[in-house]
Parts: C-alpha cells; sequence; structure tokens
C-alpha cells in the first residue's frame, strides 16, 4: 500500500465503496453542484443530487425496442443500471432558455442578454456513450464560425466523471460507434463500478487537472495489476454483450446513395413522428424560438426551445411544410445522424446508446433501418444512372 | 446574436402582395456592409424574426433595403409598420452571388416571381462595374403582368445600351404587349456565349430546376451555375439545424450554391 | 427575284437540314408581312399555312367571351407558328395576332404535304422537328398550368 500518494493525471486509482461519499463531498467542498441519477417516475433520471444516498443503489433496468422498466438487483451496486431516457445534454444545451428580451419604450426598442450566470456542475454518472455525446455537441455549439455562448459557459463550468460500463443493456450498441463501453478520453474522473460477494470498490482515473484537484488527498490507492485486470474485464465482458449492432463501414455513403431508395417507405408508414427519438437523443441539437409579449404588450420575451425535425413546423416555408410525409422526415434524422453529420462536424452523430430504441413507441431501430437499407442497397451502377439528370 | 436597431425610412407597395422596406441603422451612420445574394433576419417588436434577402445596391450602405412577400405574421407586421418604427437586423448571413467570378465572362441572371430581390443587388453591382463584364443579360418572370416587381426600374435598365432585359409574363392581360411563356423559355434565345457565362437563378424550386435544364442544354458548365437556395431558418447562424439542404446548412453554406455542389439533391424530393 | 435559299437555311429550326430539302421547302414558300394588330389567323379557320419567323412578335390567343382574347404564348424571330396544317381537318385552334410589324416565311402546307407524300426523308426531317417544338412547348405549358410564383398554401 502507498503511504504517502501523490496523484497525477493519469493515475489508476482504488476508491473503497465505502469512501464513495468522499467524492461528493469534495465535489460540493469545491463549490459544484452535483448532478447525477436518480430514481424518479419508474425510470432513472438525472438532478441536483445531495448525497450518495440519492443514488439509484440496487436498481437495473430491463430494456428493449419501446420497452423500458426499472427493476430491483440482487447487489447494490450504485451504478448498476443502464441509460434512462435523460442524458446530461439539458444540463448543457437547456431544454428551454430565453435568450433575450426586448422592452419597448415609445418607439425605441432596447434588447437585453439574460444575466443569469452557469454555476458550477458536476456531472456524476455520465456514460461513456453520454460523453462522447457532450464532445459531439462541443463541436456544434463551440467550433464553428458561431458559438453558442451560453452552452460554451456551461461547459466551462462543468466537471464529468465518467462511469464506465460493466454491463450492456439490450438496446446499446456504443462498442459499433467506438464510443464505448470504457471513455478513453474526454472526462475529468473515470469510474469502474466493481462489485465482488464481499468487496465493492471502484477504479478510479484521472483525467484532468480539474478532476485531480478533486481527488488530491483522498484515501485512494494506486490500483493493482490485479484490480486493472478485473476492471478491464468487466468492461469486455459488457463490450462483449452488447444488445445491437450497427455495421457503420461505409455507411455514411450507403445511406447517402439509397435517399431513393423505396425502403424508407416503410419506415413512413410504421413511424408516428411522435418525435421521441430525437427528444432522448444525447446529440440532438435542433431549436427553434419562439416570441412571446407580456399582457402590457411592453416586453417581449426570445425563447429557444428544443426542436425536433419530426414536426412538420421544422421545415415549413411560406406555403408548406419541405417534408410533409412521415418518411421523408425520418429520412432526413438517420441520414443526419448518420451520414450528413460527418460532412457538417467530422464524425458520426450517434453515440450508440439505444435511446431512440427503447423509446420509440412503435420500436422502430436505427440499427435495424441502416441493416435493412444495406440489404437493398442499390448497386453503384444504378446510382449512376439515376444521378445523371 | 442579438438584433440591432434600425429605423423604418419607407415602406413601399411594390404589387399586391409584396412590398420594400427601407431601414437605417439608428447607431451606425455607415450602415451595413454586404454582398449581393446576402440576407437579414428582421425582426418586429413582438411578432418574431424573419429571414429577409437584401435587395438594395450593395455599393450604398447607408440605406438597407429588404422586399419582402406578405406570406405569414411577421412580413404582415413588417407591412404595417411605419416611418420611425423599430426593426431589429441581424446579419448579413449567407453566401454571395459570385459577381467576382463573373468578371470578363457573360452573365446570365434568372429571377422568377419575388426571386428577382435577392437577384437586384448582383445587378447592381455588375452596372456599377459594367466594364469588367461581357453581355449581362436578365431574364424574369412573373405570374402576371400586375405581379411585375420594380417595374419602373426594369423599364429603365431595358432602356439601357449595355444590358438586356427580357420579361415574361405566365397569365398575360390586355395591357400586356410582352412576352407570354414561363421564363425558362426565354433562355435558348438570350445572348450569351454558353461557354464564357456565370448564370445566377433565383426562383421558385421548380422554376430554377427547368432553368437549370434550359442553361445546360444551352452548354453551360454546371460549375459556372449558381441557385439560391430557400429553407426555413430561426437562428442563421448553422446552430439551429432548420435549414438543412443535405448536409448543408443553408444559412451559412448557402443561399448561393454553386450548382454542381447541390446537384445530387436538386432533383431529390423532400430533401 | 431572290430566292427564299438563305432565309430558310439559317433559320432555327431548319438547322441541319440538307440543301436538297431546303430546297424543297423553297417551292413551297412564300414572303409575308403583318402590321402590328393585324390578325394572321383566327381559331376556326382553315390552316393551310405555317410561319417562319425572321422578325418582330406573334401572340397567340383564345377569346373569352365578355374579357376579350387571352394572351397563351408569345413568338419571336426564330420561332415557327402553326402546325394545323400537319393534322387532318386542318382547322387553326388559336387566334394570332401581330404585336408588331412581322416579318415571316410563309409555307404552303398542301404543297408541303404532298412533298412530304413523295419524299418521306423530308417527312421524317419535318415531323421530327415538329415533335421536338411540340415537346418544348408541351413542357413549358405545364411550368405555365403549375402556377409556380402563385399564392402559396
Amino acid at each position: 500500500m502507498d503511504e504517502n500518494p501523490a496523484f497525477k493525471v493519469g493515475d489508476q486509482l482504488i476508491l473503497q465503496g465505502s469512501d464513495f461519499s468522499e467524492l461528493i463531498v469534495r465535489l460540493k467542498a469545491a463549490a459544484y453542484r452535483v448532478v447525477g441519477p436518480m430514481v424518479r417516475d419508474g425510470c432513472i433520471v438525472f438532478d441536483e443530487i445531495s448525497g450518495v444516498e440519492d443514488l439509484p443503489a440496487g436498481f437495473g433496468d430491463n430494456q428493449d425496442a419501446a420497452t423500458y422498466r426499472l427493476r430491483q438487483c440482487d447487489d447494490m451496486a450504485l451504478f448498476g443500471y443502464n441509460n434512462g431516457p435523460q442524458s446530461v445534454k439539458r444540463f448543457l444545451y437547456t431544454p428551454q432558455r430565453e435568450i433575450w428580451k426586448a422592452r419597448r419604450n415609445r418607439k425605441t426598442v432596447s434588447i437585453h442578454l439574460p444575466d443569469t450566470e452557469p454555476v458550477k456542475t458536476a456531472f456524476l454518472g455520465v456514460r461513456p456513450c453520454d460523453l462522447n455525446a457532450v464532445l459531439i455537441q462541443d463541436r456544434v455549439f463551440t467550433r464553428g464560425e458561431y458559438l453558442d455562448d451560453d452552452y460554451n459557459k456551461r461547459r466551462e463550468n462543468s466537471l464529468i466523471i465518467v462511469v464506465n460500463c460493466t454491463e450492456a443493456g439490450k438496446t446499446c450498441f456504443c462498442s459499433s460507434m467506438n464510443t464505448g463501453p470504457r471513455a478513453t478520453a474526454g472526462f475529468d474522473l473515470a469510474l469502474t463500478e466493481i462489485l465482488h460477494a464481499d468487496h465493492h470498490y471502484f477504479l478510479l482515473e484521472v483525467g484532468s487537472d480539474r478532476g485531480l484537484s478533486i481527488v488530491a488527498g483522498m484515501p485512494c490507492d494506486h490500483a493493482s495489476d490485479q484490480q486493472l485486470r478485473t476492471a478491464a474485464e468487466s468492461v469486455t465482458r459488457a463490450a462483449d454483450n452488447m444488445g445491437r449492432s450497427i455495421d457503420a463501414s461505409g455507411l455514411k455513403e450507403l445511406l447517402i446513395r439509397n435517399i431513393d431508395n423505396v425502403y424508407w417507405d416503410s419506415v413512413g408508414h410504421r413511424c408516428l413522428t411522435c418525435a421521441n427519438c430525437t427528444m432522448v437523443c444525447p446529440t440532438c441539437f435542433c431549436s427553434t424560438v419562439e416570441d412571446t409579449t407580456d399582457l402590457t404588450g411592453n416586453t417581449a420575451h426570445r425563447i429557444r426551445r428544443w426542436d425536433s425535425c419530426f414536426t412538420m413546423d421544422f421545415s415549413y416555408i411560406h406555403g408548406g411544410s419541405v417534408r410533409p410525409s412521415a418518411k421523408a422526415r425520418y429520412r432526413q434524422w438517420i441520414i443526419h445522424k448518420l451520414a450528413s453529420w460527418h460532412e457538417q462536424f467530422g464524425t458520426s452523430g450517434c453515440v450508440g446508446c439505444g435511446r431512440c430504441i427503447t423509446w420509440c413507441p412503435v420500436g422502430i431501430d436505427i440499427t435495424e433501418e441502416a441493416r435493412a437499407i444495406r440489404q437493398r442497397d442499390i448497386r453503384p451502377a444504378e446510382v449512376s444512372e439515376t444521378m445523371e439528370v | 446574436m442579438t438584433p440591432v436597431p434600425f429605423m423604418v425610412k419607407k415602406v413601399q407597395r411594390d404589387t399586391a402582395d409584396t412590398f420594400t422596406i427601407v431601414l437605417t441603422d439608428v447607431e451606425r451612420v455607415t450602415g451595413m456592409t454586404f454582398a449581393p445574394g446576402q440576407f437579414n433576419m428582421l425582426y418586429v417588436f413582438g411578432a418574431g424574426e424573419i429571414p429577409v434577402s437584401i435587395s438594395g445596391d450593395p455599393t450604398s450602405t447607408k440605406k438597407l433595403i429588404h422586399t419582402v412577400r406578405v406570406v405569414g405574421t411577421v412580413s404582415r407586421a413588417l407591412r404595417r409598420l411605419r416611418v420611425g418604427d423599430f426593426v431589429g437586423v441581424r446579419g448579413p448571413f449567407g453566401t454571395a452571388w459570385p459577381v467576382q467570378k463573373g468578371e470578363s465572362n457573360d452573365v446570365v441572371l434568372v429571377a422568377g416571381g419575388i426571386g428577382l430581390a435577392p437577384i437586384r443587388p448582383a445587378l447592381y453591382y455588375l452596372l456599377a462595374n459594367r466594364k469588367k463584364y461581357g453581355k449581362i443579360t436578365l431574364l424574369y418572370g412573373a405570374r402576371t403582368p400586375s405581379d411585375i416587381l420594380y417595374r419602373t426600374e426594369l423599364e429603365q435598365w431595358r432602356a439601357r445600351f449595355d444590358l438586356e432585359v427580357e420579361v415574361t409574363v405566365d397569365h398575360g392581360d390586355d395591357t400586356w404587349w410582352g412576352n407570354v411563356g414561363v421564363v425558362p423559355t426565354l433562355i435558348p434565345r438570350a445572348p450569351f456565349d454558353p461557354l464564357n457565362t456565370i448564370a445566377m437563378t433565383c426562383g421558385p424550386e421548380v422554376m430554377m430546376r427547368f432553368t437549370v435544364m434550359a442553361l445546360r442544354k444551352r452548354g453551360v458548365n454546371t460549375d459556372d451555375i449558381y441557385v439560391s437556395m430557400e429553407r426555413n431558418m430561426k437562428c442563421a447562424i448553422g446552430l439551429c439545424g432548420h435549414c438543412q439542404f443535405g448536409g448543408k446548412f443553408v444559412c451559412k453554406d448557402g443561399p448561393v450554391f454553386r450548382y454542381d455542389t447541390v446537384a445530387h439533391l436538386f432533383n431529390k424530393r423532400e430533401v | 427575284m431572290q430566292t427564299l435559299e438563305p432565309y430558310l437555311a439559317e433559320h432555327p429550326f431548319l438547322k441541319g437540314i440538307e440543301t436538297r430539302h431546303i430546297q424543297l421547302l423553297v417551292g413551297c414558300a412564300g414572303n409575308v408581312r403583318f402590321d402590328a394588330g393585324q390578325y394572321i389567323f383566327r381559331e376556326g379557320d382553315e390552316a393551310n399555312e405555317f410561319y417562319f419567323i425572321r422578325h418582330g412578335k406573334l401572340a397567340l390567343e383564345i377569346f373569352r367571351p365578355h374579357k376579350g382574347g387571352i394572351v397563351v404564348q408569345t413568338l419571336q424571330p426564330g420561332d415557327v407558328v402553326g402546325w394545323s396544317w400537319l393534322f387532318p381537318p386542318h382547322f387553326r385552334l388559336f387566334d394570332c395576332r401581330a404585336i408588331e410589324l412581322t416579318r415571316a416565311i410563309a409555307l404552303d402546307g398542301t404543297c408541303l404535304r404532298n412533298k412530304c407524300e413523295e419524299d418521306y426523308q423530308l417527312g421524317y426531317e419535318m415531323m421530327r422537328r415538329f415533335a421536338h417544338l411540340m415537346e418544348e412547348e408541351l413542357l413549358a405549358l405545364r411550368l405555365q398550368v403549375l402556377d409556380i410564383y402563385g399564392v402559396p398554401g
């Protein structure tokens, strides 16, 4: 045992289960609001937690297409569940936000920005797929010609504690998207929970200086080779038990050349255009704005809220929607997610979290739809013919 | 990005459903510099915000001019504004017509309906730099004679010796002595050299599709044809996702696209 | 007398046609001019001629009671007017009016029909050109019907 641990970034440490509450205490001492998983309304949600007792100890879940049920487990693992409907997206890119308000005084109008500053927030229990979703949204909101200031501020004030997956859900396919089940970069701290009959501990990886400042002085040891092996095996087990998979090779080109494939009609007949998939997706970033005035008519508010490409309104231009059919809207979503995203942001827009499969009320499965298109792929020879106008 | 305060200088009726609004910058005397083909987001207090292409002269920036067709709540609210009223402006946004690329070439502008509005700044620019260009042709199609935009100005342009202007209407009436027929039918006879021509077109998508076909039939290269696309826009800065056209964001990758970069999407349905 | 051969040969409608066919056409051709406002033909007239426009502008109209003639198409130099001579019973389907002073070459339909019967190659050349013209006019008409600039919705 290391008597005088001086930790550094990149270290792999062991945190005993009995000491876990210390992590939350330290986060709070460092003035972080701690957001973590908890059980509410029959599912796992993210919200502010006051201590380890709020975490969903002993809970697991059964998930499949259009199916989600919490269940009690035999063990008391803190993170023994798979992703619930929410990701941390709602805290970084908020579902609804006033972006400015305008005040009218006779003929002049003045515009006022909200002066709220985001609070420092530690996100505990972020799965590797969701961490990658955050990194993808970073590309959307912080890399282009125009930035989203609010997102940037929230990101700067965030600390991410990943929990690697030792169990995969039935709708998970992060292995296919290279986003899990183990996080490799982009986190401040990463945990792997190990639970034997008589022993409960965490492998704790230090990913950044910010993370290091939290664990410095904590009662941790350096992990032994045996412990590292055990953690690696647990994660490998999850990788081997992915409930779903998607063949990502040439997927972008496949979808783009099949834009006219008659198969889309079949999805169009099933899709309810309810927008659930876009609401639970951790990377979907589309938004709209609403303008409202108060009763005096002298103050107008501009609200930004999440929007979905599944609504008719989304593509409305004078005269009607550009994509009136369900088929066109589903096609827009899946091609954007798996193909155009590469063109726009240099990465896939899918992290394989499986939420869109679980929360689709009719069980449409993105991995199945991609597979169906691949089976019906129009041959390149046919493409060259149809492309010639 | 928040709107910058502008003030209404003039609202002028063009046709039954279209008007031109002239704005001046409340804070900057110099006004707004923009490139032909770009657009602004216009905010009317309490009503909302819409994208409108700039229809004024890019070489004279003190007055900011937009031509608007009344199709919804915000455009209706814009029309009701009086001199001195506030309009919030964000912009200018988007890509421009390739006026520099057209230098020492013939230029043909093909506009349909309200599509003449975004084309007009390009024409102002070309005429201001007339010597740099070969033949310049404007082909304009409207629904009926009373739907013709900028009628007085079109007559002035027609009278010039260094500009070819052809106007056609889909449906004539007793007062109309000009062409009857859709605008693509003017292309086969327009006086330009297909191999040394930059073509710019703006109008309803159907009209642009057939315009592009007629231009290609005439022998114009696909990388010399430019189209201006229209999609729903909310943020205008590539963040809200509404204006996607395949992998493009029309607000920042467009609205003006070189035809060959969007040709694979141009004839696809509901994209 | 100056022959019409060079005028016919340079008309876009006849581009690429063999000289010997031009010569056959000249035999059926005559020079015509129409003053502004003059009707070249009216709906229901016997269709004995068609015209290669050289200068000016013509309007094809349909007459509506109480409203007068509505212009459905305007025709310019390079255009060809009239195909009713091709198909029995050879009656005009529109009114055709000169908008401005117009010069054209008129072709005698009966004469040309007979020559086409005698020389199928000439017949084919004429049919091919008229079919292409009809295709283009049909496309333009379809676009016109769409009312693409119309009030949305």
